[in-house]
């Protein structure tokens, strides 16, 4: 069979992902520290465990509803007001595969084959591949440090065209930190108000903001209705291995989204969608528990490798620093692998996450204090050698 | 009083003042100066490490023992407690709501030991009326740790 002359073109044309490529070295050499994680280490708490437990207990082993069990829908759309002041209807809600699906649904339900989608970068580097895949054309718009890695009216403005459909809004930030506050918002807003672009509002590291609580931009005015938000279980409930997120939409958004849904998918795991109702039902003081942990490790981090001498910008959110490494004189690449090779220290290349990525690595801090303090030693040592 | 130092230093111990500070956004001598604040005020009463003995070639018994006391006129459990704490051997001593009064833990090289304690020590003291005596077989988890857990990461990059 010439298997290459049958791969549709769109999937023959993916390129591996970064920072897996760069990670496959990293795991066939021995005693390496990796800070290159991105889910919680923490396990679920255990609370939310025991209910998926007592669900298997008790059979219940089905399908659920397509969207979801009812009750989780309901318990979805109260969290996000507590939390959010976001006031959805359960039938607005959809539970799905990690917040991963909802991407996926959101970008296949807006783009055609040369449609352009535009891309905040640095970002999470599953956006591009996915736009890709349905033949809508990413276009990167670069954020920048001075701006404290937000999106800037100007730069949007600038990059809108008549065939912009989507704009995938990745805030908090992986890998940057950068966060968008209320002001900044409204900026956003008032470039998108008068056009017909939607927003695809990767909300996923909602929880962990540092100083001021999250804002979701569908709730700003006039929002809502031009925004799909995308949210789930993984980093706020450290639930990743559960696969679960949920997608909160415009009802007509939705019922295409539905269907996609229903016909790839059916429903999200039932097992996971017990635990979640759990989760949002008790856990709220685990979220604040964790988050107050990742940040004092953030301040660490921060405070460590700006004495280094790599310069750190202050993450406002999620759970990664991305030190500029510009100062040594490498690139990205070359860096990460010196300091794998004569470290052993695993960190991700910043090009990994865009273009506009380059000078930069990134560094999870959802590891013990006593991991992140003997990676810090070593990286302090590379550092100081290659001056 | 913002506890916050006390809890970083209940888990870790050797985070270093500039850790602390960084940690917590103070300033490195505020930290210093607060920790030998506590120190003097009898806050934190020491800097000791968890360890599971069962690991190493230490041998030792340890024991949980209930007391029913009768209280003494004016002075209730405290004489009787301040007596039972000056014995090295005790590891913690609390006084209790329920069906016993005092609850003791001890450690000794032999069962032996444990068993002499008991009948010379604290049997024979004028207002212990019983005791009870319950050998520690395993430790789960001790100060917030699970012992038998050895930390190992199964996390794997995926993306």
């Amino acid at each position: 069979m010439e298997y290459q002359n049958l791969i549709a073109r769109s999937a023959a044309g993916l390129q591996p992902s970064g920072i897996r490529k760069f990670f496959s070295l990293a795991a066939e050499m021995k005693d390496v520290i990796s800070l290159g994680v991105g889910e919680p280490d923490f396990k679920t708490p255990w609370a939310i465990r025991k209910a998926a437990i007592d669900s298997l207990d008790k059979g219940r082993t089905w399908y659920t509803a397509n969207a979801g069990l009812a009750e989780l829908q309901q318990e979805i759309s109260g969290y996000l007001s507590r939390r959010f002041s976001l006031e959805y209807d359960p039938a607005q809600i959809m539970v799905t595969v990690g917040g991963s699906e909802a991407i996926d649904l959101c970008v296949r339900t807006f783009v055609d084959p040369g449609d352009e989608v535009l891309v905040p970068e640095p970002c999470f580097v599953a956006y591009a591949p996915i736009v890709a895949l349905t033949g809508g054309v990413p276009v990167p718009i670069v954020t920048k440090e001075e701006d404290a890695f937000r999106l800037t009216a100007g730069a949007l403005k600038a990059a809108i065209t008549p065939r912009t459909k989507l704009l995938v809004f990745p805030f908090p930030n992986n890998p940057t930190g950068g966060v968008m506050r209320r002001a900044n918002l409204e900026e956003i807003a008032a470039v998108l108000r008068g056009t017909d672009i939607m927003v695809l509002s990767d909300e996923i590291y909602a929880e962990l903001t540092y100083g001021e609580k999250h804002v979701s931009i569908a709730s700003i005015d006039g929002m809502k209705e031009r925004t799909v938000l995308v949210n789930g279980f993984s980093k706020a409930y450290a639930m990743t291995g559960w696969r679960l997120g949920y997608v909160a939409a415009p009802p007509v958004v939705m019922d295409v989204m539905y269907k996609i849904h229903q016909y790839a998918i059916m429903c999200a795991t039932t097992t996971s969608q017990y635990a979640a109702i759990e989760a949002l039902r008790s856990c709220d003081d685990s979220i604040e528990k964790m988050a107050g942990e990742y940040n004092m490790r953030r301040r660490l981090m921060v405070d460590r490798l700006n004495k280094i001498g790599l310069h750190c910008f202050s993450p406002e959110g999620a759970f990664y620093v991305f030190p500029s490494i510009k100062s040594t004189g490498l690139s990205s690449q070359a860096f990460c692998e010196r300091l794998l090779n004569e470290k052993k220290v695993a960190v991700v290349p910043g090009d990994a996450f865009g273009e506009s990525g380059e000078g930069f690595v990134r560094i999870s801090y959802s590891y013990r204090v006593e991991h992140l303090r003997e990676a810090l030693d070593r990286i302090e040592a590379f550092v100081r050698e290659i001056k | 009083m913002n506890n916050d130092l006390l809890l970083l230093l209940e888990k870790n111990a050797r985070l270093s003042c500039e850790e602390l500070a960084a940690m917590l956004d103070m300033d490195k001598a505020a930290v210093a100066a607060q920790i030998k604040q506590y120190e003097a005020e009898g806050i934190i009463r020491g800097y000791a490490a968890i360890i599971d003995w069962e690991r190493t070639d230490r041998e030792y018994v340890s024991a949980r023992i209930e007391l029913k006391v009768t209280p003494k006129k004016d002075r209730g459990f405290e004489e009787l407690a301040e007596q039972i704490s000056r014995y090295s051997e005790v590891q913690s001593l609390y006084l209790m709501s329920g069906g016993y009064d005092l609850a003791l833990t001890i450690v000794g090289k032999t069962f032996k030991d444990i068993a002499s304690f008991v009948a010379y020590r604290l049997a024979p003291m004028e207002s212990v009326q019983s005791t009870a005596t319950h050998f520690i077989l395993r430790k789960y988890k001790d100060k917030g740790v699970v012992v038998d857990d050895v930390h190992r990461d199964e996390r794997r990059v995926v993306l």
